[in-house]
């Protein structure tokens, strides 16, 4: 009986073999794809098993951390200005995840990046804790506090953007109406629950969970003529901000029988550049636009960044200049109507791209990684983008909406003592027109040195605002010009 | 050993090597014991000191309790088994106290506390681990010779039909989630009779086989290289089958039905030396689980969530209702197996507990792979195999076939049960109810298979056992050799 039994032998050996195989191939082979599974809850239990690493601006942070008892999420985040931070820091809630700099640098704030895999092993042979990383961030508390007050202040829906146009730092990143984080950052279904749903755009009309800064395209109206202007200053067409345009009013669009009105009676015809950007002329830049043809006018909106997406690292919308239109819709496109469409954060590229005589940096708003010592694990670079514009032209530009500021629809932007270039922009919307307009104001400050510390775009739609009432000057220029003044006095 | 054999037949010249030579390796079990105590107590403190920063309470006493069982054990046997296997005892010590370990470690989970259904297990398996050695000092003492279990040939096979059906009887089944193998004795909890069935069955076709072996070992014809048994040797297996398949239709269990069938495979092949026995049982079985499964929506759920755990989990949790139970657990053991990765997580550190019910019993082999990661695991198969290995290894050195017979039935029953337990756990084979031996929280599980390891200890004890030495035999000084000077 001796052969079959060893054959069994053989048999039961097989399989442990089989078994063995098997455990390599799930701990081995699939073991980080099963850790990673997005329905592993293990996967949320480490998010939250240790206090989550801070977000910080200027140095101190606007997050903390608090302890949950009785569940198997140990911890969850709490925010200071939840409201007014949201658009910047997202959330990271225990049973809704977590999204924008929670979610894309999760792993510093958790501490379980493979950046900290050397320090992770170090305290677990010395038997610390795992410990979160500091995401530390460009913005500026003053500016953004500013931002988000005006547009509170305000009371419609709106946003703010603004950049150190030297740089491409975020200084500020405004949404209003804003959510508090910490009201679902935990796991209760009644309260974070509840709080969460009340948020949800079906519930709440006005969608206070939307980064307008970031993720809402608004048509950009009139400030989109600096991007015109820039067109025909890099084209050549016209040379200088005081030379006579070739513009009749009325400007019948070419290949159409329909006159582009302007605004009441504005001294538009054949005006200068500088005239025609002061007065917001739509003839003068609608006829640019056409003339110069829908290419140029994209290549122009393409180097200001316009139709791709930015990752700040948090993703910022596309805004859009269409690529295949016939010259009255690129006249109409060229003063930001028609399919031109913008983010706020689009707009203070425009404003900085001109106030950093003519380059472009790529906007970021996250400044460092920091290791739970507080070592930096990685530093981001400043970086151009593209280059819009000449430093001539850049400047002629800029004189022309340091006018708009001085003597021009801008004037509510004026700071003592310092040199401010804006544009103001009313876009219509609505079919026939038949919604409020969106107020726009896009704005530089220089400093003594022609360098400037701050360029910023304000968008206010308000619903509740008497029609006549709305425009660029009258709402959104206010709130730049406290942006900007934060920005300067924490220079000081 | 009767020292009244006095007989100074020549023929007993041989036997005098091994009445010197054979040692018995007791002390070898002795210094293994240490360690197989050892390792789990400090596996012990380990989850203390993870979970509540502190070295256990219960330390001393469990390190105690384990120890006092390996003492127990080892002293019975070095008593009544002196020649017996080294290896078994330690082995199934370091497993016990290892299972031990992990089912005290998710007596400490929040998760599991706040179910209805939770007790405190590891106190009671230590009280069930008590009671399983005491059962193997019982066979020790009182099985002097395993041949004396052929003459309940017939009685066990009654035995084992009893138990087997105990659980369908109405009023004392329990049907724990789908399956039905479990009885309800009031007071006491739950007993799963098909364990000691198990052992029972062993006996019953060991002696039966032995008996007819010769004529199954007949062959009719050839047929493509196999010897096909004669038809009316066909009846046994068809019986055994029949049972298997009732099983499996009316407890809805895979995992036992399987269990049963493979044994008597495995032993019937042994006993015949006729591999054609085995194509014809995985036929049978093939057929067997596949029709059952055509039409057992228990089984057919099983096999769905072993194809794909991921759907499984989505429907539980979608709260599906369409008559059967899904569970997500065999997706939560995957995680678990992934998130432990190559070293695991450290004992106390897994999130294991996720699994929910059965965390403890069924799928226990789940926290040791979070814990102990791929290295945990494939040491404590390994620590099965050599188990197995022991086992088969007592069957070739038994010197009667009813003895290789019931020691290679008992080992290959604890093979295929592993390997239909970690294999259903690790998503190899479809999940069915079974209990890892040793390891998993279950009185039947623990007490049968200490008793199994008593048996086989008997049998090695046996077969190991020098042959009575001669008395100083006269013959000896004429066979010295005269060296010419």
């Amino acid at each position: 009986m001796n052969k079959p039994l060893r054959r069994i032998a053989i048999f039961c050996g097989l399989l442990v073999l089989a078994l063995l195989i098997r455990d390599n191939w799930i701990q081995y082979v699939q073991a980080d794809e099963l850790r990673t599974d997005k329905n592993n809850r293990r996967v949320i239990i480490e998010r939250y098993a240790s206090p989550r690493g801070d977000i910080i601006v200027d140095g101190k942070p606007i997050t903390g951390s608090a302890e949950t008892p009785g569940s198997d999420f140990k911890f969850k985040r709490t925010y200071k200005d939840g409201a007014m931070w949201a658009p910047v820091t997202g959330y990271a809630s225990q049973a809704f995840g977590a999204s924008q700099i929670e979610n894309i640098e999760d792993g510093i704030l958790t501490g379980n990046d493979d950046r900290l895999f050397f320090r992770n092993t170090l305290d677990m042979l010395t038997g610390k804790k795992q410990q979160g990383g500091n995401v530390v961030t460009t913005l500026n508390a003053a500016a953004q506090k500013a931002a988000y007050n005006g547009l509170k202040r305000q009371g419609g829906k709106g946003a703010v953007a603004a950049l150190d146009p030297s740089t491409g730092k975020i200084l500020a990143l405004a949404s209003y109406p804003s959510y508090d984080p910490s009201s679902f950052a935990g796991n209760s279904t009644s309260k974070d629950g509840g709080a969460w749903s009340k948020l949800q755009k079906k519930n709440n009309p006005n969608d206070p969970m939307l980064n307008r800064a970031l993720r809402e395209t608004y048509p950009p109206g009139s400030t989109f003529k600096v991007v015109t202007a820039a067109a025909a200053l890099e084209d050549g067409k016209y040379t200088s901000a005081d030379a006579k345009t070739d513009s009749p009013d009325p400007w019948t669009m070419t290949g159409t029988n329909t006159e582009l009105p302007n605004e009441g009676n504005i001294p538009c015809k054949n005006a200068t550049l500088r005239v025609a950007l002061q007065y917001s002329c739509n003839t003068v830049f609608g006829k640019i636009g056409a003339d110069l043809g829908n290419d140029k006018m994209l290549d122009m909106a393409k180097k200001f960044g316009f139709d791709e997406e930015h990752f700040t690292p948090v993703r910022a919308n596309a805004s859009v200049f269409s690529d295949d239109m016939n010259p009255s819709q690129t006249a109409l496109s060229s003063i930001g109507q028609f399919n031109t469409a913008a983010t706020p954060l689009q707009m203070a590229m425009v404003a900085s791209a001109v106030a950093n005589d003519g380059k472009l940096m790529k906007p970021y708003m996250v400044d460092e990684l920091q290791s739970p010592g507080v070592d930096p694990i990685a530093k981001t670079d400043p970086e151009e983008l593209s280059q819009p514009l000449s430093p001539e032209n850049a400047q002629i530009l800029q004189s022309m909406m340091e006018t708009v500021v001085d003597k021009g629809t801008g004037s509510n932007a004026k700071i003592d003592g310092v040199k401010v270039g804006g544009k103001t922009g009313t876009a219509q919307h609505g079919v026939d027109n038949s919604e409020n307009p969106y107020a726009w104001f896009i704005s530089y400050a220089k400093g003594d040195d022609g360098s400037s510390p701050v360029a910023v775009a304000v968008v206010v739609e308000d619903d509740n605002a008497v029609r006549d009432d709305i425009s660029g000057g009258g709402l959104a220029a206010p709130i730049a010009r406290n942006v900007m003044e934060a920005v300067i006095n924490s220079k000081k | 050993m009767s020292g009244t054999n006095t007989s100074h037949s020549p023929t007993h010249h041989t036997s005098t090597i091994g009445a010197i030579g054979a040692p018995s390796r007791r002390n070898t079990e002795l210094a293994l014991l240490v360690f197989a105590v050892v390792i789990p107590v400090f596996a012990y403190a380990n989850v203390g000191l993870a979970l509540h920063d502190s070295v256990p309470p219960g330390l001393l006493s469990y390190g105690l309790g384990l120890g006092l069982l390996a003492g127990v054990g080892h002293l019975a046997v070095r008593k009544f088994a002196p020649y017996a296997d080294p290896l078994m005892l330690p082995l199934a010590t370091l497993l016990n106290g290892l299972g031990l370990v992990i089912i005290w470690r998710l007596d400490q989970s929040e998760k599991l506390q706040a179910s209805k259904q939770f007790v405190e297990a590891a106190p009671r398996q230590l009280l069930y681990s008590a009671m399983g050695v005491a059962l193997l000092v019982v066979v020790l003492i009182f099985l002097k010779d395993h041949r004396v279990l052929q003459r309940y040939t017939y009685i066990s096979m009654a035995g084992a039909l009893f138990l087997l059906i105990l659980p369908l009887v109405p009023g004392l089944g329990a049907n724990i989630y789908g399956a039905k193998i479990w009885i309800k004795i009031p007071g006491l909890g739950t007993l799963q009779p098909g364990e000691f069935a198990k052992i029972v069955l062993a006996v019953f076709f060991a002696g039966y086989l032995m008996v007819k072996r010769d004529a199954l070992a007949l062959a009719s014809r050839r047929f493509m290289g196999l010897y096909l048994p004669r038809g009316r040797d066909l009846g046994p297996i068809l019986v055994v089958w029949a049972i298997s398949i009732l099983i499996l239709v009316f407890e809805t269990d895979l995992g036992t039905s399987l269990l049963f069938f493979g044994m008597f495979i495995i032993m019937l092949y042994v006993a015949t030396e006729r591999t054609s026995w085995i194509v014809f049982g995985l036929l049978m079985s093939a057929v067997g689980a596949v029709g059952v499964a055509s039409f057992e929506p228990h089984i057919q759920t099983r096999v769905q969530a072993w194809l794909d755990p991921a759907r499984e989990f989505a429907l539980s949790r979608a709260g599906v209702q369409d008559g059967v139970v899904h569970s997500e657990q065999a997706m939560q053991a995957l995680w678990a197996f992934g998130s432990g990765g190559t070293l695991g997580t450290g004992l106390g550190q897994g999130n294991s507990d996720l699994i929910g019910f059965a965390a403890n019993s069924d799928f226990i082999l789940a926290t040791f792979g979070e814990e102990l990661g791929l290295a945990g695991v494939m040491a404590i198969m390994l620590l099965y195999g050599l188990i197995v290995e022991r086992g088969v290894r007592t069957a070739l050195a038994a010197r009667d076939p009813f003895g290789k017979l019931l020691a290679i039935g008992l080992s290959g029953a604890f093979a295929l049960q592993v390997f239909v337990v970690a294999g259903g756990v690790m998503g190899l084979i479809p999940l069915t109810g079974m209990t890892l031996p040793f390891v998993a929280y279950g009185g039947s599980s623990v007490i049968a298979n200490w008793a199994l390891i008593g048996i086989l200890l008997r049998i090695s004890d046996t077969a190991r056992r020098p042959a009575p030495a001669p008395a100083a035999n006269p013959d000896a000084e004429m066979t010295q050799v005269v060296r010419p000077s």
